[in-house]
């Protein structure tokens, strides 16, 4: 399971990093080149299973089939970020966040703290 | 099978006199608006919850359990005691209020659900197993973050390098503390509970408030379990380490409660 995760961010990395559509032969040059010798069959299941998940579009209408990623990663980041970062109420989809947002009055509090400390 | 005594019962049955139902649907709605108004909200104002969050948390949760079933109760009454020859038909009331009750907190479980298979599947592909601890992945972004997404066994925390980068071990061992204790102790859960009531009654203003009394509450019990394994300094500058990179577009983790400025006076104590 974690190789199969392991594989599909190298293929959306190859995606990513292409300037148009790749396809199932392109991205085993990519990946083979990182001295990653993969079956062109592997691939196919990756890009598919990318593609039911909405981060791969397809073009069926070409021979062989070319594939891209839907957003760019830093589109993804933001994504993920947002649901992190982003609605305070919405806060059963993600647990607590350990991150910036301290107001100043309790980074007062908190520096205190650690002024007594040493 | 509940009757009323207006007239004559077939034998067997239990016999309820009709005032007893109508003080009953009394008491239990003089129950129900107590635990929708000045409890909870007396609950809200108090300042030992900060001493006592786990007490707190009880109390919030008995709140509104009780204040559910005390309204589901006296509709209830009031029905029997308003169409007493109807006894399948009187309680529709309650029946509809539980449904809704009930409705909401079936909706709001399966939008988590929904929202939870979307995160997973952005962390699969964006993220990558930490090298030495379990059931952690770090994000290669620059923004010092960590948290966790729960799914029972399978939780996950998240830690970006840029959290990874700035702070010491011993911090580090704090921030993980934290979060693994609320993935041990299904805050997830409890917030669930919250987050439907709050949705099923939109113009109750202190379901809101409750909602961000149990989040608040909720942080304190994941501060004291990292409190366990690291010194409260520790603590306190790992948060002021991630407030002070000035994330932008970063929110208030939760506003216009002192609940959340009693977490960390609780650490200057």
């Amino acid at each position: 399971m974690a190789a199969l995760g392991e594989l599909e961010r190298a293929v959306m990395d190859a995606l990513w990093d292409a300037d148009g559509a790749l396809s199932a032969y392109d991205v085993q040059s990519r990946l083979g080149a990182d001295g990653r010798p993969l079956a062109v069959t592997t691939l196919l299941t990756v890009l598919s299973r990318l593609e039911k998940k909405g981060f791969v579009s397809s073009d069926r209408s070409v021979r062989p089939h070319h594939y891209t990623a839907t957003s760019s990663r830093a589109e993804h980041v933001a994504e993920l970020m947002h649901t992190v970062l982003g609605d305070a109420a919405d806060r059963t989809a993600v647990l607590e966040r350990f991150v910036g947002g301290v107001s100043a009055e309790d980074a007062a509090i908190l520096r205190q703290l650690l002024g007594h400390s040493g | 099978m509940l009757l009323v005594a207006m007239d004559a019962a077939p034998a067997g049955a239990l016999v309820i006199p009709h005032g007893v139902i109508i003080a009953g649907a009394v008491v239990l709605g003089v129950v129900a608006l107590a635990l929708a108004w000045p409890v909870p909200v007396a609950l809200s104002r108090a300042t030992w919850p900060m001493r006592a969050p786990v007490m707190a948390l009880l109390l919030w949760q008995v709140i509104g359990l009780a204040g559910g079933l005390s309204m589901i109760g006296a509709l209830a009454l009031a029905g029997y005691a308003a169409l007493p020859q109807h006894p399948w038909f009187a309680p529709i009331a309650a029946v509809l209020f539980a449904a809704y009750l009930l409705g909401h907190l079936a909706v709001t479980i399966v939008q988590v659900t929904r929202l939870r298979h979307r995160h997973l599947a952005l962390l699969e592909m964006l993220t990558s197993p930490h090298p030495t601890r379990a059931h952690t992945r770090v994000i290669d972004d620059a923004v010092p973050m960590a948290y966790c997404l729960p799914r029972g066994a399978r939780s996950v925390t998240v830690l970006s390098q840029g959290l990874l980068d700035r702070l010491d071990p011993d911090e580090l061992v704090a921030v993980i503390a934290h979060e693994r204790a609320h993935v041990e102790q299904r805050h997830d859960l409890l917030l669930l509970a919250f987050r439907a009531w709050r949705s099923a009654l939109p113009w109750f203003p202190i379901a809101a408030r409750a909602e961000v009394e149990v989040a608040a509450l909720v942080e304190m019990l994941a501060d004291d379990h990292a409190r366990r394994e690291v010194r409260d300094e520790v603590l306190a500058r790992a948060i002021l380490q991630v407030g002070a990179s000035g994330v932008p577009g970063a929110d208030q983790p939760v506003s216009g409660s002192m609940r959340v400025s009693d977490r960390f006076r609780r650490l200057a104590r």
